[in-house]
């Protein structure tokens, strides 16, 4: 048996790509500048699904399927952008806004945030559901960082990055549906946790102003994710 | 020339900064004065609501009766309605009073941290409604124009495009926050 990769070829909004058997349909999208919008989705952690932002039409497929976790294959047929995808992706992201309390406003990432950029990207003009307003606390037991839970859109790039990556696993998600939190330890407060070694990962993958350093005013904070391609780079060259 | 267009700005539950941004178009508001008739507006002195106006800019979310009673009026009057800044689109700051009980929040204001007279007014200041809404919850909206507050060009270019019988984009200069 050959060594070498099986290539596979497909169309992604009418473009003829070709693809490495095992990748994704967004990883093909990007090396071919098709742009996908994503949200949970983070080059260096391994993709979960979570947000459906970068649900893609595939023909012959009547669901829509998240390009994120859905590999490519031959013969494909794959389009990022319709006014259905459209009106799909904005009302995931109405809903994340309604969910709970975001006033960019007074936010420690407005002007850095990707949810922020990613409603001015797909056109949300205003959110069609009322807003929830529920009360959620801030967690700020952490001597250099703090949870604001308001703010939290369940990504779980906080879980990912530092279970995977930092391999501390202090975060992680606790709940069910609209309950669902993101928790250190054992639903502790993250300044009395354990296993945290204050690494601040989790911060600076977080996409919105939910885990920040402290000390920062409103439109302050802006991530620094250059790391995590540098340390996965590392580790393949390793193995 | 075609007749001047009709125009009303009003105030609702906001920090004026829409206003102050509104005025911040300059000298760039000479050049469309002479196309807009003001009926009505917080810089002016008007008693009443006028009717037949063109567009309606509205500052601020709905946070208590006065201000539904304005919205509604001004919305049977008015051909176009613009939401201006974020407490008009999503009641940003005056909203987060949302997630406290209406009776804590009077009794926080009037009673806890006052001197003396320690009492939930009755008549004289408006009655909070049950919860503070974006604008589009309560009637409906023609052009929402984001930011806190959103910048003059943004709101200039909206006020030009709608003068020229244009509708606007503004998402696509503005932003939340
Ligand atoms: S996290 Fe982003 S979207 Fe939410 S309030 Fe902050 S800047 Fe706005
Ligand atoms: S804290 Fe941030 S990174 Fe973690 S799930 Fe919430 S939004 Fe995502
Ligand atoms: S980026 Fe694919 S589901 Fe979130």
């Amino acid at each position: 048996m050959s060594d070498a990769p099986h290539i596979l070829t497909l169309k992604i909004d009418d473009q003829d790509v070709s693809a490495v058997e095992g990748q994704t349909i967004l990883a093909v999208a990007r090396e071919n500048g098709i742009a996908v919008p994503t949200l949970c989705f983070l080059k260096g952690l391994s993709p979960v699904g979570a947000c459906r932002l970068c649900l893609v039409e595939i023909k012959g497929v009547p669901k829509l399927l998240p390009a994120c976790v859905t590999r490519a294959a031959e013969g494909m047929e794959v389009t990022t952008d319709s006014p259905r995808l459209r009106e799909y992706r904005r009302t995931i992201l109405e809903l994340l806004f309604a969910e709970r309390n975001h006033v960019c406003s007074i936010c420690v990432s407005n002007n850095n945030c990707e949810l922020q950029s990613l409603a001015r990207a797909q056109g949300l003009t205003h959110v069609r559901v009322p807003y929830r307003h529920p009360r959620l606390g801030v967690d700020a037991t952490h001597s250099r960082f703090s949870a604001d839970h308001n703010r939290c859109i369940l990504c779980a790039r906080c879980v990912r990055v530092c279970d995977e990556i930092e391999g501390a696993h202090t975060w992680d998600i606790m709940g069910r549906g609209i309950d669902c939190r993101v928790i250190t330890d054992m639903n502790q407060p993250w300044g009395q946790s354990d296993t945290c070694t204050s690494c601040g990962k989790c911060v600076h993958v977080c996409p919105t102003g939910t885990l920040t350093e402290k000390g920062v005013a409103a439109a302050e904070m802006k991530k620094r994710q250059q790391f995590l391609p540098y340390l996965t780079a590392m580790r393949e060259e390793r193995e | 020339m075609s007749a001047k267009i009709r125009l009303a700005t009003v105030w609702l539950d906001g920090c004026s900064g829409c206003h102050m941004s509104l005025l911040d178009i300059d000298e760039r508001l000479l050049d469309i004065a002479d196309r807009i008739e003001l009926v009505s507006s917080p810089i002016m002195d008007v008693k009443g609501f006028p009717e037949n106006i063109d567009l309606t800019i509205v500052e601020g979310a709905i946070t208590n009766e006065e201000d539904l009673h304005k919205v509604l009026a001004f919305r049977k009057n008015t051909k176009l309605l613009m939401a201006l800044g974020d407490c008009a689109i999503t009641g940003n700051v005056p909203a987060m009073r949302n997630t406290f009980a209406i009776d804590d929040l009077y009794n926080r204001a009037y009673v806890e941290n006052a001197d003396a007279e320690k009492q939930v007014p009755g008549a004289v200041v408006p009655r909070l409604l049950d919860r503070t809404r974006p604008i589009h919850e309560v009637v409906p909206v023609d052009v929402y124009v984001p930011g806190c507050p959103p910048h003059a060009d943004v709101i200039f270019y909206a006020i030009a495009e709608l003068l020229e019988g244009r509708m606007p984009d503004p998402m696509k200069m503005g932003k939340f926050g």
